[in-house]
């Protein structure tokens, strides 16, 4: 009877584990396997036969298109830490106060985020595009013809170009995460520094800022962890170009395994970037543990 | 008496700068939306030289070419059931999986429990290669059920854990009356435990409901028919294939764009719900 109810209690939990083993943890193990070898997913996989050893990651450890792509994603990652997280706070904390048409302002800001990133990518290509886009219109009735430029064909101007999209995308959701932050803040805490005579920057400085630490260091944490993944926003809106000049890892994988048939490389590629990916974590957990002891 | 005044003033301006600020950014989101609706209104002639919003004489035809020429009606309807049948399977499947670990016993349930929490830190885009080789060799590359068992993996993660953390605020009493009355745990966890759970399922339906939508790169991967394709990939082959053909590009991305702002205007309060919890998570 016990032995049963157990076996039981299992069929409870048995589809989500099948589903889970089959799709998640099977492919997961098995990108190590194919990471140490050459295949190009239609001839025969033999493991014998197909093994090379360390050979798809010493090439691209030389790959200078891959290291470039991580760049691009880190460049993208800092504009997004700084600009998309410095606006969020400031809507957050002006959000905060009981202001008239509050709720209003949080239906909008959070549009963005719920919009497709295929829809996204392609609106603004279009407002972007350098004959007939909007931006370029503008900026030549009011008289700065001289910055109108292919937004997204200049090698100078299209990953900015993109990082900003990715920014107006993405604000929306640090302004939920701040804004709820901000309101776990007591009124009191405001309310008695003021009696005490606190300005209202030494209000923010002493009252605010160390009680939302926490918020800050998630926020930080899922912003470089979700920036660094980018990759649809690209494909919509410059597959990767000029060149090479707005490729971000995940293109590249995607690159690696549908433009040039080099399966085993595409698992390096995840590999390297899932490594890089632990790696930032890791630092910035260690970072926020000093941080909240600070 | 001037002193109050002097602070109400300086209040006044303060809010009046707050909101300028505010509306200038509520402008800045919603302006490219409004481009996009007004666009899908021009003509192929007009698109290119007529820079008003909305314009004057605008044409409602253009949806109804994208929805039949441009092939916008299958793949709408596709979405729609790859939303509606990966939705339902992440809703039913979680909430069995979470009700498991929250109320019954079983070896190795902590375990197991921390392996879907694990999951949510592997990207997705690193084992690409293996799913799809996996995909091939199961004969589910360019079927439906092939993509919707994808979806359903891709939420089942945060559902669960978000479903069995609401399981295990939940007061036991009832379900131990049920039992008492002789209730199954079956028939527990749909009687008792489902109806209660009402406003975390209604979390992970709406959640679920805009990532399936919203999904572009598995379906790249999986389908190669058109007539498989849901809205996102359709747009992006349309925008491949017709490259000048605006009004209609911008059309399909309305068609594709208005239901999720529908669902989101409606339902705000528990989507906002849903991204606190999932930053809490990750």
């Amino acid at each position: 009877m016990k032995t049963k109810a157990i076996l039981q209690n299992y069929l409870f939990i048995l589809p989500a584990v099948l589903i889970f083993f089959i799709f998640y943890i099977y492919p997961f193990y098995k990108v190590f396997t194919l990471s140490l070898c050459q295949w190009d997913g239609i001839s025969q996989f033999n493991l014998s036969k197909n093994f090379i050893g360390l050979g798809n990651f010493i090439e691209l450890l030389q790959d200078r298109v891959w290291w470039g792509a991580m760049l691009h994603a880190g460049y993208i990652t800092l504009i997004a830490l700084t600009f998309q997280n410095a606006l969020a706070l400031l809507l957050a904390i002006a959000c905060d106060r009981d202001i008239k048409g509050g709720n209003i302002y949080r239906v909008i800001f959070y549009l963005p985020p719920v919009l497709s990133e295929v829809v996204v990518g392609l609106v603004w290509k279009w407002i972007y595009d350098g004959n007939y886009g909007l931006l370029n219109h503008w900026l030549a009735s009011m008289g700065f013809s001289n910055l109108v430029t292919d937004w997204l064909s200049n090698p100078n101007t299209a990953l900015t170009a993109v990082a900003i999209i990715h920014c107006w995308k993405g604000f929306g959701w640090g302004f939920i995460i701040f804004l709820a932050g901000l309101q776990t803040i007591p009124r009191q805490l405001y309310e008695t520094a003021r009696v005490d005579g606190a300005s209202g920057w030494q209000v923010f400085k002493c009252v605010t800022i160390p009680l939302m630490v926490p918020v800050f260091i998630l926020v930080f944490i899922l912003t470089v962890l979700g920036t660094m993944q980018v990759f649809v926003l690209i494909l919509s809106m410059t597959n990767g170009g000029p060149g090479y000049h707005t490729e971000v890892p995940v293109t590249r994988i995607l690159a690696s395994m549908v433009d040039s048939s080099r399966f085993g490389y595409a698992c390096g590629q995840g590999i390297m970037f899932g490594a890089v990916l632990l790696a930032i974590s890791f630092v910035q957990i260690k970072l926020s543990k000093y941080m909240k002891q600070a | 008496m001037k002193e109050s005044a002097k602070y109400k003033l300086e209040e006044l301006l303060k809010n009046g700068m707050m909101h300028i600020f505010l509306i200038i950014v509520s402008i800045g989101c919603l302006f490219p939306l409004l481009w996009m609706a007004g666009s899908s209104l021009k003509t192929q002639q007009t698109i290119f030289s007529d820079m008003s919003i909305f314009p004057k004489n605008p044409v409602w035809g253009n949806f109804y070419t994208a929805w039949t020429r441009g092939g916008f009606g299958t793949y709408f309807l596709n979405s729609l059931f790859y939303t509606v049948t990966a939705v339902f399977g992440i809703a039913i499947i979680s909430s069995l999986a979470a009700f498991a670990f929250s109320r019954l016993k079983f070896p190795g349930k902590d375990m197991l429990f921390y392996m879907f929490l694990g999951a949510m830190m592997i990207p997705l885009p690193g084992s690409f290669v293996p799913l799809y080789v996996l995909m091939t060799r199961l004969h589910l590359i360019n079927t439906r059920l092939g993509y919707i068992l994808c979806m359903i993996n891709v939420g089942l993660s945060f559902s669960i854990y978000l479903l069995k953390t609401f399981f295990d605020k939940m007061p036991s009493e009832l379900e131990d009356a049920a039992r008492i009355d002789g209730c199954s745990r079956l028939g527990i966890w749909w009687n008792v435990a489902l109806p209660l759970a009402k406003p975390a399922i209604a979390v992970i339906v709406i959640f679920s409901s805009l990532n399936v939508w919203n999904e572009y790169i598995l379906s790249t991967l999986i389908f190669s028919s058109k007539g498989l394709m849901p809205l996102q990939r359709g747009l992006m082959i349309f925008q491949g294939t017709h490259i000048t053909e605006y009004p209609l590009l911008m059309a399909g991305m309305t068609i594709t764009t208005v239901p999720m702002i529908l669902v989101y205007l409606l339902m705000q309060r528990h989507i906002i719900k849903g991204i606190t919890a999932g930053a809490i998570v990750g």
